[in-house]
């Protein structure tokens, strides 16, 4: 072509078809990720977050495995064997101290596990039942938010999606609910509970779980999901005037279809982190309705009966008292900044 | 296909729509959305609705689906009313809708391939997992889609193919009619002409039925075979396309039409405009009589004091405006 000087008309020759491998690379999509991925991703960048989420995993873990291979057990009075009198030099041992038959046996060159808390005040190792406390309390935690969990879900999505009648019902017992004191409510519910239930499960695999944390879990599941059902019926009001719900209906769905399917899969995130944060306020009940003598059965310990047996020897063996209490503040506070962490990655209307 | 052989597919007398609003304490006012709505669809043809913002287009659409309970009047699909659950299930199965917004009408949480085989899921349409997959990769192929993007979530496209997903999911159920709510609106242009090319493509190929709802007259035009026009909940004109918008009769539809843009400099500007002054009246407070007096040029005592009739004035060609005669 005779391409004049000055002309702004582009060189047609210079334009070749692409290849198909060129093509190809032009198409190439980035990595398919999903909603869970990225949230991850968030979380992971968040350096509080993660060192929370390690410190519960070390906790839990250790609750899990030391009881397993510590030498001694949380119900074991160290200074009580058959046939003989009770060696009361096992009772309050302050830390690394040894009793009187385990002093002998280190004179004889032998080696004996130390008591790394020492002992209380019945000769039993503190350490294990610190540890065995932790897992208790972490257990109850668990437990309640899950049974707070599923009975928010259930009662917040059904009175969400129903709207009308049935939603204006629910959400005024829920409206009760709240206005109760609930502090006062738990102490009366658990004190009456923990009589009427022992006699109910006598003898039942539930009896070795011990009346008191059934009606620990009774009481959750009565009071706590309140706010757990507000939560989840708020996002399925706004959820299901989605037009993919509409969508969903025009195929013909059921109402329950919908709520699995769409309503409760786009709350989820909401969900996990209100978890999240529940998990410490019911470990922070149960330890002050142990510390109030309403928690677990005795020897069974946890962090709020240690705290609270603690008070007897308060000024002789203060550390008794820190230790739990420091461990219980460990636990809620990670609990909390981990949730809070949870809330920043997976919400996205809080990101921007 | 000659049109008077075919039988109708859809038939709607009367159909009303009123929502109730509250407009106090325990106090409510009805919303007439649909008023008196009455059409027709033939088989294997289209009916384009078209009307401006809040004139009852969508709320015709959902009513006919009964995705919204009709207040009053009635519906046959095929030849069979539409009135219990057994028959709403029926039409279920046969009638299925594309939404306007491409954005909210696809669940984020989910994969193209679920989204599409939703519908499949709800209708249990197949007997094994494979039958299901090949279902959706035939009807991603229908809508243009690869096979490779059945993995991805929603998120991951654009508007154009994002509604092609849309029309997938409602191509799923192996409808007869489909209800088009506005599928092209909130789209751009070039994506536009390719998304309603595909309509037009996909009712060749599988024979379907369309109700099409638009408030750009150009697109309908292109798509419909009779158009009608709205107007604060009523029908005012109901025709065939080329009828229509050749010779609009309601003077409605004369001045929706007179705001057609012309992509031809000369005519526009020699066309005469009929610009209406005012703005539409909120529904709650319909006017008396003809709904369109207060914005219309020729209003006169009559038309506040009677409701003008539906009426047939030449064959195919009904209007419901007191003063049709005179004006054209």
């Amino acid at each position: 072509m005779n391409k004049k000087i000055f002309s702004l008309h582009p060189d047609l020759d210079a334009f070749m078809p692409a290849s198909e491998a060129e093509k190809e690379y032009m198409v190439e999509m980035r990595q398919s990720t999903t909603f869970f991925k990225d949230g991850v991703k968030r979380l992971l960048k968040n350096k509080v977050a993660t060192a929370s989420f390690i410190i519960i995993l070390t906790i839990a873990l250790a609750s899990i495995i030391l009881p397993m291979v510590w030498p001694y057990s949380y119900d074991a009075m160290l200074g009580v064997s058959p046939g003989k009198p009770v060696d009361s030099s096992y009772n309050n041992l302050r830390p690394f101290e040894y009793g009187a038959t385990e002093l002998r046996l280190i004179e004889q060159g032998e080696k004996v596990f130390p008591h790394i808390f020492g002992t209380d005040s019945s000769g039993r190792d503190y350490f294990i039942r610190v540890v065995y406390g932790t897992r208790i309390s972490l257990a109850v935690g668990f437990f309640a938010s899950i049974i707070v969990l599923v009975i928010g879900i259930t009662v917040g999505s059904i009175s969400g999606y129903a709207g009308g009648k049935i939603d204006l019902y629910v959400m005024r017992i829920v409206d009760i609910i709240y206005s109760l004191p609930d502090m006062l409510v738990v102490i009366l519910l658990a004190s009456v509970l923990r009589v009427s239930l022992a006699g109910v499960i006598e003898g039942s695999v539930l009896a070795k779980i011990g009346s008191n944390i059934i009606s620990l879990f009774i009481v959750f599941g009565v009071l706590y999901w309140v706010s757990m059902a507000r939560l989840i019926r708020g996002q399925i009001l706004s959820l299901r005037e989605q037009e993919y719900v509409l969508a969903t209906r025009a195929t013909g769905a059921k109402g329950s279809w919908i709520i699995r399917k769409h309503l409760i899969p786009n709350s989820i995130g909401v969900v996990i982190i209100s978890t999240a944060l529940q998990i410490p306020s019911a470990i922070f009940t149960e330890s002050y309705l142990s510390f109030l003598g309403l928690g677990v059965n005795a020897p069974m310990p946890s962090l709020g009966s240690l705290a609270s047996e603690a008070l007897n020897g308060l000024t002789s063996y203060p550390f008794r008292l820190v230790i739990p209490a420091v461990v219980i503040s460990l636990i809620v506070l990670s609990l909390n900044l981990f949730g809070d962490g949870l809330r920043d990655a997976f919400d996205p209307k809080l990101n921007k | 296909m000659s049109k008077n052989s075919v039988k109708p597919l859809v038939e709607v007398e009367n159909l009303k729509k009123h929502f109730d609003i509250n407009t106090g304490f325990l106090s409510t006012k009805p919303l007439k959305a649909v008023d008196d709505v009455s059409f027709s669809i033939n088989k294997g043809e289209t009916l384009g609705l078209v009307g401006e913002s809040g004139c009852g287009k969508t709320t015709v659409g959902r009513t006919l689906l009964h995705l919204y309970k009709p207040t009053g009047g009635r519906i046959w699909y095929d030849g069979r009313e539409i009135r219990t659950k057994e028959d709403i299930s029926y039409l279920r199965r046969k009638a299925s809708m594309v939404f306007q917004d491409p954005y909210s009408s696809l669940n984020p949480r989910m994969t193209v391939s679920d989204i599409i085989g939703e519908p499949l899921d709800v209708q249990k349409k197949y007997t094994n997992k494979n039958e299901r997959r090949d279902r959706i990769l035939e009807l991603m192929n229908y809508v243009g889609l690869n096979s490779e993007h059945a993995s991805r979530y929603a998120h991951e496209f654009s508007g154009g193919q994002r509604q092609r997903i849309g029309i997938a999911r409602a191509l799923a159920v192996d409808p007869e009619l489909l209800v088009c709510d506005e599928p092209v609106s909130a789209l751009d242009v070039s994506i536009q002409a390719q998304v309603i090319n595909m309509f037009v493509e996909l009712q060749e190929k599988l024979g379907l039925t369309y109700l099409f709802i638009a408030h750009d007259i150009l697109v309908v035009r292109h798509i419909s075979d009779s158009i009608a026009v709205m107007y604060l909940g009523k029908m005012v004109e109901l025709s065939d396309a080329d009828e229509i918008y050749n010779r609009p009769l309601h003077p409605y539809s004369k001045s929706l039409l007179s705001a057609v843009p012309i992509p031809d400099p000369k005519t526009a500007r020699e066309r005469k405009r009929i610009v209406l002054s005012g703005d539409i009246p909120s529904p709650l407070n319909a006017p008396s009589g003809c709904p369109f007096r207060t914005r219309c040029p020729y209003a006169t005592e009559e038309c506040a004091t009677s409701m003008p009739q539906f009426e047939e004035v030449s064959k195919g060609h009904y209007v419901a405006c007191h003063r049709v005669n005179e004006i054209n």
